[in-house]
């Protein structure tokens, strides 16, 4: 089935600004939404709450499986991920960048490397996995970003503007790939992005994020 | 002029024909000051990491002394340990003084802080995104913790080498500690020092090559640190 996401009435706030009101949203599991909304609106706070990474001032995030809600644990965190707008490249080869993921989790051998091979094709950069990933391209990058949260199958997958200062060309890719985990419908996808282009060629359901509130466009 | 020539000739023949006490002596200095190494690296790194992560309690005071640690002077570090391991010392108990592990503990002081300062600098210049994409990617915080480390393997590694670099030149501390005894507590630079005093250029010659080329390997070891750092080559070190 997949993970339920419910954020309910979240409030956070910087220096006594307010980013997010009272924001609420339930997003449904293997659904691809698309959040729009000006610089500052609180869509990247929106996703630091959402995936775990900052709690909120107040309201609640809420993860259910099945009807259960889950604790806010290691295992919860290891289903969901976050792409950052900036990668934060490990200073090593691109196997082992996308390896990463799994290799805190145990897994070693065989597996890892059939796992890392078959997503480095789907992004395209098998060609480059013996090449450090500092040394790739701003494009290459965020594919390889891409890869290493793919690897590890996340059940909800954050992407915080994820074509942002790339050219067409490696904009295309990544949104093929978006495109083709949304065919495969196994992870629930929320992709922020300021073109409302984008936003419907990716997002099943596009948002929007307005005065620290999300709301359906 | 006569004596340095015959005193090159001479640390030669000791140095082409693996003179036994010469070796003795080489041995004995880098067992002391690879074990100092270990002490300074498992206490230091740490320390370093403790600081670079958190704001622990008094965390400026400590790299302050962290910082004047770096340039103690060995004759000091030396007297202090002495005076603790000397009969009447709060440590005497332990008959320690006068022996290699005391010169271990002097050189792991002098050593200590130069690891622990240099990792803090490594550590903390590591990019903070690299800890938030652990944590997205599902990292416990000791794996985070262990992930940056790794990030600032390059400068931590300069960091063990430049102590090593001190600890192996060191002799004034040693001296006082260790007391010079022959084939015991005799390492390259206090026999270096009485062969001078008694006229014996031969070996104290041979010892200073020998010196010379350690301190070399340990400065082409520090440059090829800094240049894997810059061209980042992907080796793993943990894996």
């Amino acid at each position: 089935m997949g993970l339920n996401l419910e954020v309910a009435r979240i409030v956070k706030g910087y220096k006594d600004q307010a980013v997010l009101r009272e924001c609420s949203f339930c997003f449904e599991p293997g659904r691809t939404y698309a959040l729009l909304g000006p610089n500052g609106s609180g869509k990247s706070t929106f996703f630091r709450l959402a995936a775990l990474l900052e709690p909120p001032d107040s309201g609640e995030v809420r993860y259910w499986d099945n009807g259960v809600e889950l604790p806010h644990d290691l295992g919860l965190r290891r289903r969901i991920t976050l792409l950052l707008p900036r990668i934060g490249v490990f200073n090593t080869s691109v196997f082992h960048n996308v390896a990463y993921g799994l290799k805190i989790r145990g897994r070693r051998g065989q597996e890892v490397e059939d796992r890392v091979n078959d997503v480095l094709g789907r992004v395209g950069l098998f060609h480059k996995r013996r090449q450090n990933g500092l040394d790739l391209s701003s494009g290459e990058t965020k594919r390889l970003g891409i890869a290493r949260a793919l690897v590890i199958d996340p059940e909800v997958f954050f992407l915080d503007e994820p074509t942002a200062n790339i050219d067409p060309q490696h904009t295309e890719i990544i949104e093929r790939i978006i495109l083709d985990m949304k065919i495969a419908g196994k992870s629930t996808i929320i992709v922020v992005t300021h073109d409302p282009a984008q936003a419907r060629r990716l997002g099943e359901y596009l948002l929007v994020m307005d005065n620290g509130r999300i709301a359906p466009l | 002029m006569h004596s340095i020539i015959y005193g090159f000739i001479g640390a030669g023949k000791l140095i082409l024909t693996i003179n036994p006490e010469l070796l003795a002596i080489i041995l004995l200095s880098l067992q002391v000051s690879g074990s100092a190494l270990v002490i300074a690296t498992l206490l230091g790194l740490p320390l370093g990491a403790a600081l670079a992560w958190r704001r622990v309690p008094l965390r400026g005071l400590v790299i302050s002394l962290m910082n004047t640690g770096m340039g103690l002077p060995p004759v000091v570090a030396g007297l202090f340990l002495y005076l603790f391991l000397s009969r009447s010392g709060p440590l005497g108990f332990l008959g320690l003084l006068y022996t290699p592990t005391a010169m271990v503990l002097v050189q792991a002081i002098l050593a200590g802080p130069i690891v622990a300062s240099l990792s803090y600098a490594a550590i903390v210049r590591v990019d903070p995104v690299i800890r938030q994409a652990a944590i997205t990617l599902g990292a416990t915080p000791l794996q985070e913790v262990l992930t940056v480390i790794r990030e600032a393997r390059y400068g931590i590694m300069a960091g063990v080498m430049a102590g090593l670099g001190r600890v192996m030149a060191e002799v004034g501390a040693v001296i006082i500690v260790g007391g010079n005894i022959a084939g015991y507590t005799r390492v390259m630079t206090t026999t270096i020092a009485l062969e001078t005093d008694k006229g014996n250029f031969e070996l104290a010659i041979a010892l200073g090559l020998i010196l010379l080329l350690i301190s070399l390997a340990i400065n082409v070891g520090l440059r090829f640190l800094q240049r894997l750092g810059r061209v980042r080559t992907g080796i793993m070190l943990w894996d």
